[in-house]
């Protein structure tokens, strides 16, 4: 397994059981926060799993934070798509602390007050790329101010803290950018839009004008473009992807007892939909594959600030995300089709409606096309891995 | 050769800056280079100079600024021969 820390993935999984999956079709119904699921994570300490023991929390590994991911997904896709991006926070401001008291402390507040990060990089005429900012960090002496017309903030509403990206100051170009890690009490949220979506709806990602105001400290040491590339765009993949990987991974458990059902209604024979489930399985097993190969490699270069800048790493990460997203929504089509009327219906126990509902916003947070689109800029110089 | 590099970052590297503002070891991606931009810089000084960038060269730092991309040249201009 890709996770070691059995002791924290066992927890997930409880609660995914217990609580995440219980409220799930409420969660999606009422398009609301899944707030039984995060007020058990943080009593379960799991929001601070990946804060050094030296701070106090776990010290786990990104491997176990993708093991976790996958474990919530299999019940609330709400609850595993919050937890991912709140771990996507804390590992930035986890590895690239520096030698900041600020973060330092920030990292032992996290573990006591069980902090839940949200993220602000999209900004309105911006779009999804996340590399470029349009508002900038006012600094006069040691206090900065910032506005963000932020077009999505998942959990806005309900978070302890926002990590927003934006110019390094009023005269920077776009793509010098840095991450601030404003508190609740350094902002005010003005809500600009709302979040009544197809799918992913308990992850109240309104949009909001953020103004904020703070301290340089709480400014990143290192610019957000090596942010980006050693931590935030890596780690969001990799979580994105195993969560989506349990989504489908769902699906699948419910078209297999369909199809075991239906088997034990007719013993002997074969149901009809058995050869498309092993097609699904299949297609699972590939996915799997290349998660915990992406998460594989992702670990083993992770303190080599070099080769996570390389561009078969940029490629590799991206087609991840890509490929993933595309074929989970395939894997649940399948399952689908396996279930038929009884998939379709949302209320039986082989419902996957909601999966696939879920499953189509994963090609749009940061749309498939513009990564299509960086990855063919990459392949005119890159060449291709002939190794095996 | 510095001011040829200079001239192809002038025209493909869509700098906030004129690069003339720049010293050789100024960082370019604070300068507004982008990845995007980069990837023409990288097919520019491919054209120019006649070389191929192998991968171990393809990652940020080779492109950082001014006298990077130059010790990146001269060290593919100097295994050419
Ligand atoms: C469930 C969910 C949660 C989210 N949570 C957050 C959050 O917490 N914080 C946050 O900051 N953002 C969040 N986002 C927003 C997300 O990160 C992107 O900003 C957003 O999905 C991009 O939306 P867009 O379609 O407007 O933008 P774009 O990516 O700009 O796409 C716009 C259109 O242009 C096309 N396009 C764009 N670029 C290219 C290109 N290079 N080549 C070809 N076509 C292109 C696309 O096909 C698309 O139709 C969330 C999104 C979702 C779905």
């Amino acid at each position: 397994m890709l996770g070691r820390r059995l002791d924290l993935i066992e927890k997930a999984r409880a609660i995914g059981q217990s609580v995440a999956g219980p409220n799930a079709g409420a969660v999606d119904k009422d398009g609301r926060f899944p707030a039984e699921s995060i007020a058990a994570l943080k009593d379960a300490k799991l929001l601070s799993a990946f804060v050094p023991t030296k701070y106090g929390g776990e010290g786990c590994s990104v491997g176990d934070l993708l093991s976790i991911c996958h474990a919530l997904g299999q019940h609330c896709s709400a609850s595993a798509m919050v937890f991912a991006m709140h771990q996507i926070q804390v590992a930035c401001a986890v590895r690239h602390a520096g030698s900041s008291a600020y973060f330092a402390d920030y990292q032992r507040e996290l573990v006591k007050q069980q902090w839940l990060l949200a993220s602000a990089t999209s900004e309105a005429g911006i779009g999804g790329d996340a590399r470029s900012s349009s508002c900038a960090v006012e600094q006069s002496g040691q206090s900065l101010a910032l506005t963000k017309n932020a077009t999505t903030i998942s959990y806005g509403a309900h978070a302890d803290g926002i990590l927003a990206t934006a110019r390094r100051n009023p005269d920077a170009p776009a793509s010098d950018q840095v991450l601030v890690a404003l508190h609740k009490k350094d902002y005010a949220l003005e809500r600009t839009s709302n979040w009544d979506t197809l799918g992913m709806r308990g992850t109240c990602s309104n949009g909001f004008l953020l103004k904020a105001k703070g301290t340089m400290d709480q400014v990143l040491p290192l610019p957000y473009g090596d942010i980006s590339a050693h931590t935030m765009l890596p780690v969001s993949h990799l979580t994105w992807a195993a969560l989506w990987l349990g989504i489908a991974t769902d699906a699948v458990s419910r078209a297999r007892s369909f199809i075991r059902t239906e088997a034990r209604k007719k013993p002997g024979s074969v149901p009809a939909g058995a050869v498309r489930l092993a097609e699904v399985v299949n297609m699972l097993q590939l996915m799997k594959a290349n998660v915990v190969a992406c998460a594989e490699h992702y670990q083993a270069i992770a303190d080599q600030p070099e080769a996570l800048t390389a561009i078969g790493v940029a490629i590799e990460l991206n087609n991840l995300k890509a490929g993933t997203s595309q074929m989970a929504l395939q894997v649940v089509h399948h399952a689908m089709l396996i279930c038929g009327i009884h998939g379709y219906k949302n209320d039986t126990k082989f419902s996957v409606g909601r999966h696939l509902r879920d499953l189509h916003s994963t090609v749009l947070m940061v749309n498939n096309d513009r990564l299509f689109g960086i990855t063919a800029s990459l392949l005119l110089v890159h060449k291709e891995d002939t190794t095996l | 050769m510095t001011e040829d590099i200079r001239a192809i970052i002038k025209e493909h590297g869509r700098l906030a800056v004129d690069v003339k503002t720049l010293k050789d070891d100024a960082d370019l991606y604070a300068a507004g280079l982008t990845s995007h931009a980069s990837v023409n810089l990288m097919l520019a000084l491919e054209s120019k100079f006649d070389v191929e960038f192998p991968e171990r060269m393809l990652k940020r730092k080779s492109f950082e600024s001014v006298a990077a991309i130059h010790a990146a040249i001269a060290e593919l201009l100097k295994e050419k021969g």
